[in-house]
């Protein structure tokens, strides 16, 4: 079978047929990651055990035992979640050599219904980047042009996907970090409601923002995967007890009637011409299968930015200052430990082990959240969040999902915008919103650049109404002149 | 202005060293990030309750009866620097 252009429906069929081995399929990945890594650098660890993983579920099936929805299907992890003897990094120094004795629950999920893990993928550095190049394993590649950004910070896991390295990946998305990088590589990628998906082994960015979810080749394959990631867990509080929908199943072509709306402030100008081309088809598409587009409005997206990345900043602060060179992780080494102070200890030890952009995010964050300045900088934009999940309220009243651009442009050349941070977070101004308002998003393939690179389209539902998404996306499939095509790597 | 005084004081709260050329460009930066955050104070929040939590979430509680997911090996083998059952640091006290 052609398992470039297989589904992960098509495989597991085929698989239960006994037309292909679960070792088979696995081996088949790996020695595409031995033909393509290199030159993609999406892959920053591998499971040396996949092979006998992949054996584990052959022997299943031949002694007829039941198999879950993702036997044999070989995967890749995103290097912020944790997984138990694998090396685990954030692509940071700081946790260059950390092994976990645990697992994600999210990989703990994918493992029980049968899938193969078979490595780690770059990032940004924490997850804080748009673009993959603030790693400690260097830059990954967009495989549709390799001078070019996959986009961030789940650019390994997008480039993977593309490069077809892997049969589906895991990424998190804290203001983007899914949908941008899909997009940048004409792959599917899911956000999910936040505490749809359990956040426990996924290392923590920035809390009320984070949220793992699937990036894949087809909006069925990522339904699928998000419905076995999906769910209450016991080791996550800020997870949803709501009922998990069969994602995958309820795959509906039918999206007649459906109101989509088209934000108004996405569309004020200021898009790439092929971005704009690219909604402009979208949205003559959407009208072709019956759906009625509407206008809506979220003033604050003015605010966006800045909100986000002082609330991410903020919470990052917190959430960093776990790495203290005691329990796991990098340490400074020092001449004479019991002539050392604590504090210089601590400082030197998180000096050498972050990288810059962590580094000017704790900053940023600690003076936000210093004595005196918190009520004026984290609680405000707090406050503003609550009025701006307020207005996204309001568009889910008068619309069941709301259209517009993943990014404001194509991909990016690599090093481009790395002297100019700001720059670089403006470009997050259609992602982050989701994330502040706790709305899934989907990104899904659509166009093609003048220089041939892809760019996607986004949908975004109200709290936990992903399968309305999913299922726009999927009828979105059918039209999309972008669907299934891979790049040639 | 975030000036040099403020950065190795916000420096020493988040507990990173840094070289005199970080100080300075991190001045520079975190200026400006500052001013752009500006933008968030303009809008009226009276009465309004900050968010933290983005989805309504029910609190779940679940009984306090201890159960081991990792053995406490585990979690000292991956310790920079141990003695015994001990992890080692500089002196605390």
């Amino acid at each position: 079978m052609d398992l470039l252009r297989a589904s992960i429906a098509d495989i597991g069929q085929q698989l239960r047929k006994k037309q292909i081995s679960s070792l088979e399929i696995t081996q088949y990945f790996l020695q595409r990651i031995a033909a393509h890594n290199s030159k993609i650098n999406a892959f920053v660890t591998s499971n040396d055990n996949a092979e006998r993983e992949a054996s584990d579920v052959d022997q299943k099936l031949a002694r007829g035992e039941l198999l879950g929805p993702l036997s044999g299907i070989p995967v890749g992890i995103k290097d912020m979640l944790c997984t138990k003897g694998i090396r685990t990094t954030a692509a940071s120094h700081i946790l260059k050599n950390f092994v976990p004795p645990y697992d994600a629950t999210v990989v703990s999920r994918l493992k029980r219904s049968g899938a193969v893990i078979l490595g780690k993928l770059n990032q940004d550095e924490f997850a804080m980047g748009s673009s993959n190049e603030n790693s400690i394993f260097g830059a990954t590649k967009n495989p549709w042009n390799l001078d070019f950004v996959p986009g961030g910070s789940s650019g390994g896991s997008a480039a993977a996907q593309a490069s077809r390295l892997c049969a589906a990946t895991i990424g998190t998305d804290t203001g983007g970090s899914i949908r941008q990088p899909a997009s940048f590589c004409n792959v599917v990628g899911v956000k999910p409601t936040y505490g749809r998906v359990s956040r426990f082994g996924v290392i923590a960015y920035a809390s009320s923002l984070d949220q793992a979810g699937p990036i894949a080749s087809c909006v069925e394959d990522a339904a699928l995967i998000l419905e076995v990631i999906s769910g209450f867990d016991q080791f996550d509080s800020t997870t949803s007890n709501q009922k998990v929908p069969e994602f995958s199943k309820n795959l509906n072509k039918n999206i007649k009637g459906l109101r989509i709306g088209l934000m108004k402030e996405y569309m004020m100008g200021g898009l790439h011409p092929d971005v704009e081309k690219t909604i402009a088809l979208a949205v003559e598409d959407l009208k072709r299968m019956g759906c009625e587009i509407v206008e809506v409005s979220v003033p604050l997206t003015a605010q966006a930015v800045p909100m986000y990345y002082l609330i991410a900043a903020s919470e990052a602060s917190s959430n960093l200052s776990r790495y203290d060179g005691v329990k796991y992780g990098h340490r400074a080494s020092f001449e004479n430990l019991s002539k050392t102070s604590l504090e210089e200890f601590y400082m030197r030890t998180r000096g050498q082990g972050f990288g810059v952009e962590v580094k000017r995010r704790i900053m940023l964050g600690t003076y936000c959240l210093s004595s005196g300045y918190y009520d004026a900088y984290y609680k405000k934009a707090c406050q503003v969040r609550r009025l701006m999940a307020e207005q996204f309220q309001n568009c889910f009243n008068s619309c069941d999902l709301i259209l517009g651009p993943v990014s404001t442009a194509p991909a990016f050349r690599i090093g481009e915008k790395l002297s100019d941070p700001l720059s670089m977070y403006l470009n997050d101004v259609f992602t982050v919103s989701a994330n502040l308002a706790g709305v899934p998003g989907l990104s899904i393939p659509y166009g093609i650049s003048i220089d041939n690179l892809p760019i996607g389209i986004q949908l975004m539902a109200n709290h936990f109404d992903e399968q309305k998404m999913l299922n726009v996306g999927y009828a979105l499939q059918e039209t999309s002149p972008m669907t299934w095509r891979i790049p040639n790597v | 202005m975030v000036d040099l005084k403020t950065i190795r004081k916000i420096a020493k709260l988040s507990m990173i060293e840094m070289s005199e050329n970080e100080e300075a460009d991190f001045s520079s930066q975190l200026s400006k990030a500052i001013e752009y955050f500006n933008q968030v104070s303009e809008v009226d929040t009276k009465n309004v309750d900050p968010m933290t939590t983005p989805t309504e979430i029910v609190p779940h509680y679940r009984e306090d009866v201890p159960a081991q997911v990792v053995s406490p090996e585990e979690i000292l083998a991956i310790a920079p620097e141990r003695t015994g059952n001990l992890y080692t640091v500089p002196p605390v006290v």
